[in-house]
C-alpha cells in the first residue's frame, strides 16, 4: 500500500503546521498491519479536535475515512458494530431514521459537531449537552477492538482486558488503534426536540438557569457574550431542549449546506467582527427574553455544522480553543475571572460556551468530564500575546482545582495535565510505545516501557 | 435495517471493491436495490456486503472473479447473471493504473495493464450486451477516464485502454438503441480513491468518491449516455482536445 508525505492534515484549529507520512489503509487488515510495522505512528479520524492531538508531525497518520463500514446493527437491542472511520454523521443517516411511530434509535451521546468518527468520539470521550443525564460518549461502548504496535489484536471491553479498555477511553488515541467498536444505540419515543432559548443578565442568573432546567430537560448548555463586563458579566443565552415523543425527524444531509469559499488570506475574526458578533447574538433575541421552537434537532445539536470549514474564517494563523471544568465550590468565581480575563483581553472570544456537568462517571481514566461547570472559548491566534493569555487562564482553572480538556487544547502543560488528571500514571502505562503524537510529546505521554 | 421500499432492481457490480464502486453501491443500497458484488478480494467484498446490507440493500450475492483471466469471463457473467434471474444494471468498475515510464521498458506490464483495463472490460461488456439485448431492457455503465480523451505523454497506456473503452461503448451504445437498452460512459477526473493513492491529491480538480457516486447514480437512472464527473470537466475535457496539437505539445502534463 503507498503512503505520502503531505502537509494538508490539521487539526480544527489549523495551529499546527507539519508534513505527514500518511497512508489510508480500506480495511481493518490493513491498518493492524501498518501499525505493527511502524515506529511511530498515530490515528487521524476528520481532525474535528481543535488542538494538536491528531497530528505527529515527522511521523506516520493513518488516515481513519477508508474504515467506515458497518459491521452490524441489531434493530431489535439497538446494538451497533461499525468500523472506527464511520461518522457520527453516517450512523445517524442510516441508521437513526424515524420508524413506524416516529421513534428510533439514536445516538446517546453527540458532541457540537457531527463530523467525528467512531474513533476520534472514543479516544477523546466526547459529551454531548445531554452529559448531566448520559455522560460521555465511552459510556455507551460495550467493547472495541485494539491494534497494538507489537502486532497483537485485543478485544477491550469492562469484563475483557478491562484496564486497557479503560485507557482507551479518552486515551486521545495513544493506546493503540482502534480497529472497531461496538456501540449501544437509545431509544427514544420521538426524533425530533423542543428546543428554548432563554436570556440571562448575569452568571447568578446562569447558575439558577441550569440547576433548574438540568432536573427536566435533556439537553442544556448556553452561549456567552463575552464582551460583557461589571454587572453583566456572564450574561447570554441558555438553551435547553429535549424529545418529543411520537415526532419524527429526519438526519440532515450528509453535506454541509453552505460552503466556504478557500482560505481567506487574514483573519476575519478581528477584536471589531467578534464584538459585532456578541452583541448582535445577544439582541438576536431582544424583544422576546425567550423563545421555543421544535422540529430537527440538527439546529440544537449541530449548529456550526451548517457551514463546511468554518474554522478558515480564522485565516491561516488558525485558532485555539479552550475548554476547561471547574469543580462546584470554586466554580463560580473561576468561571468569573476566567470570564474577566477574555472581556479584558481585547481579543474576545468569538464563540464562548458555558455548561454544567453532572456526576455521571465516566469510564475512562483521563475522560475529562467532572462534575462542576464547564468554559469553552474561541480564541484567533496572534502568537505570543495569545500564548500568554491562554497561560493566565490556564492558572486560574489549576488554582481552582479544575482541568483542562486535551481534545480542545494545544497549549496546557505537562504539569497542569498531571494535576487535573490524577490517574495518568496508570494511564502512562498502557501508552503503546508505536504510538506518538504532537501532544503526547508536548504533555510528555510516553510509554513506560519505552 | 432502514427500511425502504424496494425499487426491485437488480444492480450487478464488477470491481465492486474499488472505492468508487463502493460509494455507488452505497447509494444503491439505500434505494433498496438487489446487489451482486463481483470482485478479487472476497475479504473486502463481505465487509461490504455487510455494511450495505444495514443501509437497506434487499439482497446482496458476493462472487469471486479475477477479470485478468479474460478466458473466464463468460462464465462470470452467467454466474452472476443467475443470481438473483437476471441483471437491470450493469456496471464496470475495475481499473489498473499502469506506471507509465515502467511500462514503456517492460511489455509485460503495458500487456498486464492493456488487458485488465480494454481487453477485459470489453469482452465483459459484449458479453452483457448478448444478454440485454434478448432481454429487450437494461442498463450498461462503465467507468473510463477523461484520461481517454486525449493522449498524453504521462500515462497514454492507461489513457490508449480508456480511450478504445469509449469508441467500444459508443458502438454498444450503437447497437443496443434498438433494444431498448442504455448504455453510459462515466468519464471522472482526479477521485481521491486507491488507484490514485500515489499521487499528490491537492487543488481544486480532486473529487471524492461520494460526490461522483452521486453523479453516477443519477446518469444510470436516467441512461444518460456521457457523464463528465464532476461536472466541471466537462468543459475542461472540450478546451484540451480542442487544442492544437503545436500548444499540446509544448504542455508537460
Ligand atoms: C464544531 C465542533 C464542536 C465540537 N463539540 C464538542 C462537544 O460538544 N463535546 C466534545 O467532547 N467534543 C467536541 N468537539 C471535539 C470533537 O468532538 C473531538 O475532538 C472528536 O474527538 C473529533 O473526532 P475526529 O474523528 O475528528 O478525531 P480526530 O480529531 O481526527 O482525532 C482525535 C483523537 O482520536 C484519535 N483517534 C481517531 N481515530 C482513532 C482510532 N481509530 N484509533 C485510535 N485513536 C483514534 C486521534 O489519534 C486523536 O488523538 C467539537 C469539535 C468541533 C469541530
Amino acid at each position: 500500500m503507498s503512503e505520502l508525505w503531505r502537509d494538508d492534515y490539521l487539526s480544527w484549529g489549523r495551529t499546527v503546521r507539519a508534513r505527514h507520512l500518511v497512508s489510508n489503509p480500506t480495511s481493518q487488515a490493513l491498518a493492524a498491519e501498518i501499525v505493527a510495522r511502524s515506529p511511530s505512528v498515530l490515528a487521524y479520524g476528520c481532525g474535528r479536535s481543535y488542538g494538536d492531538a491528531p497530528l505527529n508531525p515527522g511521523g506516520r497518520l493513518i488516515d481513519c475515512r477508508g474504515l467506515d463500514r458497518i459491521i452490524s446493527f441489531d434493530g431489535q437491542t439497538g446494538v451497533l458494530t461499525c468500523e472506527a472511520g464511520v461518522r457520527l454523521a453516517d450512523i445517524l443517516a442510516i441508521l437513526c431514521q424515524p420508524e413506524a411511530d416516529n421513534g428510533g434509535w439514536f445516538l446517546p451521546v453527540v458532541p457540537g459537531t457531527r463530523f467525528a468518527t467512531v474513533g476520534g468520539a472514543i479516544a477523546n470521550d466526547v459529551h454531548g449537552k445531554n452529559q448531566h443525564r448520559l455522560g460521555t460518549f465511552g459510556r455507551h461502548v460495550s467493547a472495541l477492538e485494539l491494534a497494538r504496535s507489537d502486532g497483537t489484536r485485543w478485544i477491550c471491553s469492562q469484563n475483557e482486558n478491562a484496564d486497557l479498555f479503560a485507557a482507551t477511553i479518552g486515551g486521545i488515541g495513544l493506546t493503540g488503534f482502534i480497529l472497531n467498536a461496538t456501540i449501544q444505540l437509545q431509544r427514544v419515543q420521538g426524533l425530533a426536540v423542543e428546543a428554548e432559548d432563554i436570556r440571562f443578565n448575569n452568571l447568578d442568573e446562569f447558575f439558577s438557569l441550569a440547576a433548574e432546567s438540568d432536573a427536566y430537560w435533556d439537553y442544556t448548555a448556553a452561549w456567552i457574550d463575552s464582551f460583557a463586563k461589571g454587572r453583566s458579566l456572564g450574561r447570554g443565552i441558555f438553551s435547553r431542549a429535549r424529545r418529543i415523543p411520537g415526532c419524527a425527524a429526519w438526519p440532515p444531509a450528509l453535506q454541509p449546506r453552505i460552503a466556504l469559499p478557500p482560505m481567506p488570506p487574514i483573519s476575519l475574526i478581528r477584536p471589531f467582527t467578534v464584538w459585532a458578533f456578541n452583541a448582535a447574538y445577544w439582541r438576536k433575541s431582544s424583544f422576546r427574553s425567550r423563545s421555543s421552537n421544535t422540529g430537527s434537532y440538527e439546529n440544537v445539536f449541530f449548529p456550526l455544522d451548517a457551514i463546511a470549514d468554518w474554522n478558515r474564517v480564522y485565516g491561516p494563523k488558525g485558532f485555539f480553543q479552550f475548554q476547561c471544568v471547574v469543580p462546584p465550590p470554586a466554580a463560580r468565581d473561576a468561571v468569573a475571572d476566567l470570564l474577566r480575563l477574555t472581556a479584558r483581553s481585547v481579543q474576545g472570544s468569538f464563540i464562548t460556551g458555558l455548561k454544567t456537568f453532572g456526576d455521571v462517571p465516566s469510564p475512562g481514566l483521563m475522560s475529562f468530564p467532572m462534575r462542576g461547570t464547564s468554559l469553552a472559548l474561541d480564541i484567533p491566534n496572534r502568537g505570543p500575546p495569545t500564548r500568554r493569555f491562554l497561560a493566565q487562564l490556564e492558572h486560574v482553572v489549576m488554582q481552582a482545582g479544575g482541568r483542562i480538556y486535551p481534545a480542545k487544547d494545544a497549549a496546557m502543560s505537562a504539569a497542569s495535565l498531571r494535576q487535573g488528571y490524577p490517574q495518568v500514571g496508570t494511564f502512562i502505562e498502557h501508552i503503546d510505545p508505536g504510538f506518538s503524537s504532537a501532544l503526547a510529546q508536548r504533555l510528555a505521554l510516553t510509554s513506560a516501557t519505552r | 435495517m432502514v427500511s425502504s421500499p424496494s425499487s426491485g432492481r437488480t444492480v450487478a457490480i464488477f470491481g465492486a471493491a474499488s472505492d468508487i464502486a463502493m460509494a455507488v453501491a452505497r447509494l444503491c443500497a439505500q434505494a433498496g436495490d438487489l446487489l451482486v458484488l463481483v470482485g478479487r478480494d472476497d475479504a473486502a467484498l463481505s465487509a461490504l456486503a455487510a455494511d450495505l446490507a444495514e443501509r437497506g440493500a434487499a439482497r446482496i450475492a458476493v462472487q469471486k472473479a479475477d477479470f485478468g483471466q479474460v478466458a473466464a469471463l463468460p462464465g462470470v457473467v452467467q454466474a452472476a447473471w443467475e443470481r438473483f434471474d437476471g441483471i437491470d444494471v450493469a456496471l464496470i468498475a475495475y481499473a489498473i493504473q499502469p506506471d507509465q515510464p515502467a511500462a514503456e521498458q517492460n511489455p509485460a506490464a503495458a500487456e498486464a495493464a492493456l488487458i485488465v483495463n480494454f481487453v477485459s472490460p470489453a469482452l465483459l461488456l459484449g458479453e452483457i450486451a448478448r444478454r440485454c439485448k434478448a432481454q429487450g431492457s437494461g442498463t450498461i455503465a462503465a467507468i473510463t477516464s477523461v484520461a481517454g480523451d486525449r493522449g498524453r505523454k504521462s500515462n497514454y497506456i492507461y489513457g490508449a485502454a480508456k480511450g478504445g473503452l469509449h469508441r467500444f461503448l459508443e458502438g454498444l451504445r450503437h447497437s443496443l438503441h434498438a433494444a431498448g437498452v442504455s448504455v453510459v460512459d462515466i468519464r471522472p477526473g482526479f477521485v481521491v480513491t486507491k488507484l490514485t493513492a500515489h499521487l499528490d491529491r491537492r487543488g481544486v480538480l480532486w473529487a471524492t468518491p461520494d460526490r461522483v457516486a452521486k453523479d453516477i447514480f443519477e446518469a444510470i437512472a436516467s441512461g444518460r449516455p456521457v457523464l463528465y464527473t464532476p461536472w466541471f470537466w466537462q468543459p475542461i475535457m472540450v478546451a484540451v482536445r480542442g487544442l492544437p496539437r503545436w500548444v499540446f505539445h509544448r504542455t508537460s502534463f
